[in-house]
């Protein structure tokens, strides 16, 4: 199969790889690239796991052709800490026990930013509607909930 | 036609592990060398945090802190003997076995460190923190990084331990038909409210009140993770999840998260969690097996809130609005 170019910014990095045509973003990430942060739960748009951020926008990488994403800005959760220092949500992820097997947890974390950024102190509702595409078999949410929002007070943007 | 509100009850007795050919796990334990622990496990770590319980139950047996202990549980073929991670009975199968590993291995390591500060080894405690004292002279102490180095340096002793527990087969009375089918039970009772629509059948659950009664918490964070989570579960399980919802016959089975009827954060109920400690008395450090218990009484409780809410006994999971609405119009006739 004819291969075609990609590049894109990952994470604050360059990636240039050649794909064959039609591979998706979740594969191309997770089995060229190496980033297995974003995970392939149902391969169809139904379950979050593989959410990513995409020029700052949430998106299902799995439905996604790698080749549409030339020239973007992705980010996923492996990118999220800088310097060994966790991101906030994470954060808030280990303190609230808001993960068991953890095979939701990049794709809740991705959604959870995306509203963060567009809403950096969000209610209860807010956080509820940004997580309704992502499927968890483990925790029942509310865990997740109450970590999405304690990561918004841990914002100092956020204090009262 | 009316939304109706409905309260039920539940309560449930649920067995730690199974009964069938016996069910046993082994487990082993050894220090490298500079005194780290090592549990060697085929138990598997679902997402419940079993390493995590298993590293506390063998640093409080050999007496050092959880940090020190390393649990492997890479390989189910060359690990020792372990039925699996079900049936509840992770913790208190797997955890009664690494008690006996740690122990074996806590008495070797005080021989060496007996030799090492030439006392006798009965003479010997640990403080928590990666130490050997004698009692009542801790002045008189080595450290287990020191005792782990002479044992394998100097004294050529393997600091380590075999563990292995076994609940055996218990068979039926011929004549009574009586028999021991577990030696722990975990108990729980839940309430629910719920409302339900008598025009489109549709139930929502208000609140789900839950008692849990666990024997120790070992870990009470992860304990409320597990009840919290399974409290949900059986929510899920009362009102929307089959995967066959007309069985025995298998058509409409959900094939993907589309078809297949899985309740996002959108969907919770006000819910309470309630734990009770009543330690077990063969159960590791007192612990019973809470994983599959806790997702089970919301079932009855909700089936029992239908029932107050509208009158119809819904006896085939999951409470579908087809179910209820079916139901109600067999009252009606």
């Amino acid at each position: 199969m004819a291969k075609v170019p990609v590049q894109f910014t990952l994470n604050g990095s360059e990636k240039a790889e050649f794909i064959d045509s039609g591979t998706t973003l979740l594969n191309a990430l997770r089995d060229k690239i190496g980033d297995t942060s974003p995970k392939g739960g149902c391969h169809q748009g139904t379950c979050g796991a593989c959410s990513v951020i995409i020029d700052g926008e949430l998106r299902l990488s799995c439905l996604m052709l790698a080749e549409t994403c030339n020239g973007a800005t992705i980010t996923t959760t492996s990118g999220l800490a800088v310097g060994g220092v966790l991101h906030p949500l994470q954060r808030a992820f280990l303190d609230t026990f808001a993960t068991q097997c953890g095979f939701c947890t990049p794709g809740m974390i991705m959604a959870a930013k995306v509203l963060l950024d567009h809403t950096p102190n969000p209610s209860r509702e807010d956080v509820v509607e940004a997580l309704s595409g992502n499927i968890c078999r483990c925790t029942g949410y509310e865990p997740i909930i109450r970590a999405v929002l304690a990561a918004a007070r841990a914002n100092p943007q956020n204090a009262a | 036609m009316a939304i109706r509100r409905g309260r039920g009850v539940a309560a449930i007795n649920y067995p730690t592990g199974m009964n069938l050919g016996g069910d046993p796990t082994q487990a082993l334990v050894h220090s490298t060398p500079t005194g780290n622990f090592m549990v060697t496990l085929s138990s598997v770590d679902l997402g419940q945090g079993m390493k995590q319980i298993m590293a506390q139950i063998c640093a409080e047996t050999i007496g050092v802190p959880t940090d020190r202990v390393v649990v492997d549980t890479a390989d189910t073929d060359t690990g020792p003997h372990c039925m699996g991670t079900f049936a509840s009975r992770g913790t208190h199968r797997a955890g009664n076995a690494v008690i006996q590993a740690a122990r074996e291995a806590r008495q070797v390591m005080l021989e060496v460190a007996a030799e090492e500060l030439e006392v006798n080894a009965s003479d010997l405690e640990t403080d928590g923190q990666g130490n050997i004292l004698v009692k009542g002279a801790p002045q008189k102490s080595i450290s287990i990084f020191d005792v782990a180095l002479s044992a394998h340096f100097k004294r050529g002793r393997s600091i380590s331990g075999r563990g292995m527990f076994l609940i055996p087969r218990s068979y039926p009375e011929k004549e009574t038909g009586a028999m021991k089918p577990s030696t722990c039970y975990a108990h729980a009772c839940t309430v629910a409210e719920v409302e339900v629509d008598d025009e489109t059948g549709e139930v929502t659950v208000l609140t789900v009140k839950n008692v849990f009664e666990i024997g120790r918490a070992l870990n009470p964070k992860m304990v409320e993770q597990q009840l919290v989570g399974g409290s949900w579960m059986g929510i899920s399980h009362a009102l929307y999840e089959t995967t066959e919802p007309y069985y025995p016959n298998r058509d409409h089975g959900g094939t993907d998260f589309n078809q297949y009827l899985m309740p996002g954060p959108g969907d919770l109920a006000e819910t309470e969690i309630i734990v009770l400690e009543r330690p077990s008395a063969d159960g590791p450090y007192g612990a019973k097996g809470p994983g599959e218990m806790c997702a089970n009484p919301q079932m009855p409780a909700v089936a029992n809130a239908v029932f107050d809410a509208v009158g119809v006994r819904i006896d085939t999971l999951p409470i579908t609005p087809e179910r209820i609405l079916r139901a109600l119009k067999a009252q009606a006739n």
